[in-house]
């Protein structure tokens, strides 16, 4: 059974068994939206009610990559663009892990997204955090597959001339099961989605928007961390249920929240277990060339 | 330790490398493969396809080369034994993964059936161009081991010794073989569970407060872990400290980075295993592995009929490298030849050895075919015949190059 981790006591802080407090304080800037989807992270995972003796967070490389370092569970800090693919091993090797991807959008759309729709399409069982700040933040600001029609970056000097990837309709047509997005402000929204998507089998997408003060608005002149709050608080329109395709997000534009995909399909584990006890106690012949 | 017999396919077979090596992992205890299909390394992941599931073997195809190593990292770090299979273009790509389980000190087994390269090269013939790639493939300092069989039995024997190697001192291990022997079909005796030995991981077995992930042995191997056991494991390829938290302190990063190559280098005789004959009293000794070597047997016959004294020294393992014993034939015979079928990799490690004691003969060969013997033999014949030791690496001119080439770069039609 899961042991309660959040604590109760006002005398030190409530994530102390969640969060590696030894590593902080941590490197993200000021006003960054990073620490709020790891807070939200550490609530759902309370909240789901899951053992973290038997979580594993995976994270690559980037500002976001850094929050498996932070979480007290059993982290892994891997290669650029390669949380899925690692994940995978862990979840087919260890089937009784659950299996967390926590990263940015550059790591797992850019140098990852071969992985992120393969694991769509096998329907593997993990979470995708993806908290997306519309650029490269970690290297100074350079653009993303997900950095806004006409935005600046230090390598779209003139405004980006290509159009982002919307993940939520990217996970939805590669099969993920679970697919929502929020911001970085709808802090309580984000740990309900966080929760429902922890006890989803199969693909689950989670999109943070988060705000990226040090370099995304700075160079787009959108002003300190709380003018990104209130421009998410006048500007979200939550709209469950909608259909991704109409989820893109422009230059300063309304951006739509909430959950948009839950539905049932077997997730990898499920057809796994199914095809090897018909291998093994069926005594099926392989087909194809053959080994010996 | 034994391996599982539900594991072991004993009996006489009559396979190819590649299947031969497949077996091998299974025999291992090998859990988990991911792979890709490549030419021509594809039959040992079919192998693995069709006997992992009777035997408790998970196998994945991944999505590409990049996928497949990082998934078996991970599945690693969850416990199983792990392989993946490629071949040139897939190996290249697997570079950066390859330094991070390096990094991450993760055992893992990588079955390289070299082909023609650069590029795509001949992908359908054979090459033994990627020795130095095996070594210096990712960026920054690690050390691996690399072992180079010469026929299908190697190749399920070695195999498990790489699995053996891999958990004894945590390092990626390289089985670098090639097309010849990966599509050679031969006999092959796959031996009774009870006479395969095998390394079980090397767990920490203490109380959870006192992990420290990187915190080293005596032989400066530390204790490995799995997720899910409450440790709170933090795995980073950032430069870290014993508890695995990164740290950016040139200190450190010494004390990181040092420890990743010396656990080979303070291990390599316990590591390095040569198949020598004929060396004493020889005034020639080829050095060659792989295929190679199994070419140069002919051509050694052939220079022993001529009446000189050659001597034959197969490294098993290329990597670490036998810079003691080279330097130590140095001293004692006239030259080394050494074919191989690039444009001079592994020769220069023989000559770094040889310091200039001996002559050291290259015998290239430009791939998608193995050597002439009568090179081999007209090159032992040229190396004795030196006055004194040749400066550098002197490369010989093979029948081959002499046929396709007029001079300069014209190739004759």
């Amino acid at each position: 059974m899961a042991t309660q981790r959040i604590n109760t006591n006002s005398e030190i802080h409530p994530m102390e068994n969640l969060l590696r407090m030894d590593r902080m304080p941590h490197i993200w800037c000021p006003t960054c939206g990073i620490g709020l989807a790891v807070t939200a992270f550490a609530s759902a995972l309370e909240k789901a009610n899951i053992d973290p003796n038997n979580v594993s967070i995976v994270s690559g490389i980037g500002c976001t990559g850094r929050v498996a370092g932070y979480v007290k569970v059993d982290s892994f800090h891997t290669t650029h663009g390669r949380p899925i693919a690692f994940a995978t091993g862990i979840k087919v090797a260890s089937p009784k892990t659950k299996v967390v991807v926590f990263s940015g959008d550059g790591d797992l759309i850019a140098i990852g997204g071969n992985h992120f729709i393969h694991a769509a399409r096998r329907n593997i069982d993990m979470l995708v955090v993806c908290v997306n700040n519309f650029i490269y933040a970690m290297t100074g600001g350079q653009v993303a597959p997900t950095t806004p029609l006409a935005a600046y970056a230090t390598t779209s000097p003139y405004g980006c001339v290509e159009p982002p990837f919307n993940i939520p309709y990217l996970a939805d047509s590669s099969g993920a099961v679970y697919v929502a997005r929020y911001t970085a402000l709808h802090i309580r929204r984000l740990t309900n989605a966080l929760t429902e998507a922890l006890n989803k089998k199969g693909f689950s997408v989670v999109e943070v928007i988060s705000p990226c003060g040090m370099y995304y608005s700075r160079i787009n002149r959108l002003g300190d961390g709380l003018e990104m709050m209130k421009f998410y608080h006048d500007n979200v329109e939550i709209r469950h249920g909608e259909d991704t395709k109409n989820l893109e997000i422009g230059f300063q534009t309304k951006i739509i929240c909430g959950k948009f995909v839950d539905r049932e399909r077997p997730s990898y584990m499920e057809r796994y277990n199914q095809w090897l006890s018909e291998v093994r106690d069926s005594g099926k012949r392989p087909k194809g060339k053959k080994g010996a | 330790m034994k391996a599982d017999p539900k594991s072991v396919l004993t009996g006489v077979y009559y396979i190819d490398g590649d299947v031969a090596a497949g077996y091998g992992a299974l025999a291992a205890g090998c859990k988990f493969v991911a792979g890709y299909p490549i030419t021509p390394s594809t039959e040992a992941f079919e192998a693995v396809c069709h006997r992992g599931p009777k035997v408790g073997t998970v196998f994945i195809q991944m999505e590409d080369e990049l996928g497949s190593i990082s998934a078996i990292l991970g599945a690693a770090w969850s416990g199983a034994k792990t392989m993946t299979i490629t071949s040139g273009p897939g190996y290249s790509l697997m570079q950066d993964a390859i330094g991070f389980g390096a990094m991450l000190e993760t055992p893992f087994v990588l079955l390289n059936i070299q082909r023609g390269g650069p590029s795509t090269g001949v992908p359908t013939k054979t090459g033994q161009a990627d020795m130095m790639q095996s070594r210096w493939g990712s960026h920054g300092d690690y050390e691996v081991i690399a072992i180079a069989p010469d026929s299908p039995q190697e190749m399920f024997d070695y195999t498990v010794k790489a699995f053996n190697l891999a958990e004894k001192y945590r390092c990626p291990v390289m089985i670098m073989s090639d097309e010849c022997v990966g599509h050679m079909t031969e006999k092959v005796v796959i031996p009774e569970a009870e006479k395969i030995d095998v390394e079980p991981r090397r767990l920490f077995t203490g109380k959870a407060a006192d992990y420290r992930p990187f915190s080293p042995g005596p032989d400066l191997v530390p204790k490995m872990a799995k997720a899910g056991e409450g440790l709170n494991l933090y795995i980073t390829g950032v430069v870290h400290n014993e508890n695995g938290h990164p740290v950016a302190d040139e200190k450190y990063k010494s004390a990181c980075i040092r420890r990743l190559v010396d656990k080979i280098r303070i291990n390599k005789d316990k590591i390095i295993e040569l198949k020598e004959e004929g060396i004493d009293g020889a005034d020639v000794i080829v050095v060659s592995y792989g295929i190679s070597s199994r070419v140069a047997v002919k051509g050694v016959e052939m220079a022993r009929q001529k009446g000189i004294k050659v001597g034959t020294l197969r490294l098993v393992t290329v990597w670490p490298f036998p810079d003691d014993r080279i330097n130590e034939l140095a001293m004692k015979t006239k030259a080394f030849v050494v074919p191989e079928i690039n444009y001079g990799q592994v020769v220069y490690d023989v000559a770094r050895c040889a310091h200039g004691h001996a002559s050291v003969v290259l015998v290239p060969h430009g791939g998608a075919g193995v050597h002439n013997p009568a090179d081999v033999a007209d090159a032992i014949e040229f190396a004795v015949n030196q006055e004194k030791p040749m400066e550098g690496v002197h490369e010989f001119k093979t029948r081959l190059e002499k046929s396709v080439f007029e001079g300069g770069f014209k190739l004759k039609e």
